[in-house]
């Protein structure tokens, strides 16, 4: 959590230099819920972001000098400089690459399930996405197929209020995603803090634990904030859409320095390791960031590799 | 049912026997047991396969291509999908992603704007976008209707759509035995590739080998030789071509070498310029419209890379830019076959 914070932070402090030519969808606030659901998943899981995908992709075991050359579109990117901040891949750790189309990588990971499942394999699928998404009707038709085929798919619903500068209460009736109503034998359903990353590990954990039982979907809700704008960074975000004293008491509940205090309050962590953590992750994301900087941009001979496999 | 009087079961035309493997005694199947056996042994073949679509189990079996499929396969290969054609187009996406190989069929080509976004905002890009991380093995699968007033809705001919997508293959059989051989090419390719399969073929008869082959992706075939005019046909606008050629032949003494191309896109370029320096003319028949479209595409090629060989304006015989009528007088009026090739071979002939 800290080191998606970390690295978020960096990119940001660092986008108004315009060496990262991609447009970024920073994760900030969101932290908890990537860091706690992938902590229940093993290598050979999925899942599935979205273009704010950065969370996601670090937390399954992304590489993090890959992602920051992604950014920088260089060659030695994840998607060698092809795909940019929002098309991540690593499909050593599961990470089967992203849609920025909203409600795109819905199907996509309930698909992926669906190919566990034939296959036999213990394995399951996770797609993250947001309220936004939830206006689709792939969320819909997903969830529908999923049940009726008892799929090992766990959706992930980041529901931070809003979908760029659109708020929930001009898309959607009341509380009419949360499926209240689903029967828990179809599909598990659990509606949580998300900015608690305990909670979501404990409710990730009960939907993993179904699905490799074969018991089939879950959907898990978790309740969040955008800190920032919908795109690039704090400079850039646009004002006047939402109301400021709902940001300052967002950033109040923010994941990541009230589980540091309640880690240190609790005796669970010391400062000092606290102080090594920080060191730690800061000098990673240096030699990231130097590792991208440094590395090869694609050619213009490159521009018709890749089109079709084989 | 009258789509049996609209046309009736035929053998195929006598196509020239180096593209009739097998020869005139071989094995004869419908066009629809070819699907079907392609499909068949391409599951017992490899287990990454299966079979999704809206009524592939169901008695008529998308016309007989995937009848009866589901009891030598089994249900969980072969299997009926809600009527959510955007999301389990992705579910096929996502499928081949997790190491699986889905055949999705679609029983009318106009179901296909549904699965729009899956199949060229993410299947087609997938490979490219990853830099090559990731491939999406799938084929989607369609059949064009037409006859018995199947209106605007249920027989449009949207292969100009999907011709215009880096990153998807596109294939239109024209006989039985490409049927089987593109199909099982078409499962076996690591790239997502699109089939839009005709009606009008479905009612054919032609040689078949029973054991499992493959037709390569992107490279047509010769249907006949002639010196005078290039025919490029599309589909089942193959057989109406030939018979074009041969009535021509013998009424005009004008000789139209007939190509098929079997695939769109990767397209068989070299064939068609070939054939088209050696007639110095060329007409494009295609099921679909005539603006933007696949015929269009092709005659911008030959004007691009073979303009020195012309020797008379392109002919493009294709369906009217408008959506089709339903009614009967309408619907024929509507269509182009056979009469309207032979006119445009002597248009482009005597040009």
């Amino acid at each position: 959590m800290l080191r998606i914070r970390r690295v978020q932070e960096r990119i940001e402090s660092e986008y108004m230099g315009d060496e990262m030519k991609t447009p970024v969808h920073l994760y900030i606030g969101q932290e908890a819920i990537a860091s706690g659901v992938c902590a229940v998943l093993r290598d050979e899981d999925a899942v599935n972001g979205n273009h704010r995908g950065h969370g996601h992709y670090l937390a399954k075991g992304g590489d993090l000098k890959a992602m920051i050359a992604e950014l920088f579109c260089r060659s030695t990117g994840c998607s060698k400089g092809f795909g940019g901040s929002m098309h991540l891949v690593d499909t050593a750790h599961g990470n089967m690459g992203t849609s920025a189309i909203v409600g795109g990588g819905i199907p996509i990971g309930t698909g992926q399930a669906l190919a566990f499942q034939m296959r036999r394999l213990d394995r399951v699928s996770v797609v993250f996405f947001g309220d936004g998404a939830a206006d689709e009707g792939t969320f819909y038709e997903s969830v529908n197929f999923a049940m009726l085929k008892r799929l090992p798919v766990v959706y992930v619903m980041e529901n931070n209020g809003w979908a760029v500068c659109s708020s929930t209460a001009s898309r959607q009736c009341a509380e009419n995603v949360f499926h209240r109503g689903a029967d828990p034998e179809l599909l598990f359903t659990a509606r949580i803090d998300g900015n608690d990353p305990e909670l979501v590990r404990a409710a990730a954990e009960k939907a993993v634990a179904r699905a490799r039982a074969g018991l089939g979907p879950s959907f898990i809700e978790c309740a969040t904030y955008r800190i920032l704008g919908h795109a690039g960074c704090l400079q850039q975000d646009p004002k006047g859409y939402r109301d400021p004293a709902e940001v300052e008491a967002w950033r109040e509940r923010c994941p990541v320095r009230t589980y540091r205090d309640r880690l240190l309050e609790g005796g669970l962590l010391d400062p000092s390791a606290l102080d090594r953590m920080e060191a730690e992750i800061a000098a990673e994301i240096d030699a990231a960031f130097a590792f991208a900087r440094t590395s090869p941009l694609p050619t213009a001979d490159d521009l018709h590799t890749n089109l079709f496999r084989g | 049912m009258p789509w049996s009087r609209i046309k009736p079961d035929t053998n195929e035309p006598d196509f020239l026997s180096d593209a009739m493997p097998g020869g005139p005694d071989g094995r004869r199947i419908t066009y629809a047991e070819a699907v079907n056996e392609a499909l068949s042994q391409a599951l017992a073949l490899d287990p990454r396969v299966f079979v999704m679509g809206q009524g592939v189990d169901d008695p008529s079996g998308m016309f007989g291509a995937t009848r009866g499929l589901h009891l030598r396969h089994g249900r969980e290969r072969v299997f009926d999908t809600p009527l959510a054609e955007t999301a389990l187009s992705g579910v096929a996406v996502g499928a081949a992603l997790g190491g699986m190989r889905p055949v999705y069929f679609h029983n009318r080509p106009d179901f296909l704007l549904l699965a729009m976004d899956q199949l060229v905002n993410h299947a087609a890009k997938w490979h490219y976008m990853f830099g090559g991380a990731a491939c999406v093995p799938l084929v989607f699968w369609a059949c064009i209707g037409r006859g018995w007033g199947s209106a605007a809705q249920h027989s449009q001919a949207l292969q100009g759509l999907f011709n215009h997508v880096p990153g998807l293959k596109l294939v239109m059989p024209a006989t039985c035995f490409d049927a089987k051989g593109l199909m099982l090419a078409a499962i076996a390719d690591d790239n997502p590739v699109l089939i839009i399969d005709h009606r009008m073929n479905f009612r054919q008869r032609g040689i078949v080998p029973e054991t499992p082959y493959t037709v390569p992706l992107g490279r047509g075939v010769v249907r006949r030789r002639g010196r005078d005019v290039t025919v490029v046909a599309v589909s089942h606008l193959l057989a109406e071509a030939f018979a074009a050629a041969q009535e021509l032949a013998a009424e005009e003494g004008v000789e139209a070498e007939i190509i098929d191309p079997r695939t769109l896109r990767p397209l068989d370029e070299e064939l068609i310029l070939a054939s088209v320096a050696r007639t110095g003319r060329l007409v494009v028949a295609d099921t679909g419209w005539k603006t933007g479209g696949v015929a269009a595409e092709i005659a911008a090629m030959v004007a691009e890379k073979g303009f020195d060989s012309l020797r008379a304006p392109v002919v493009r015989v294709c369906n009217p830019d408008l959506p089709t009528p339903s009614g009967y007088t309408l619907e024929r009026a509507y269509y182009v076959g056979k009469d309207e090739i032979k006119a445009g071979i002597l248009k482009a002939a005597r040009g």
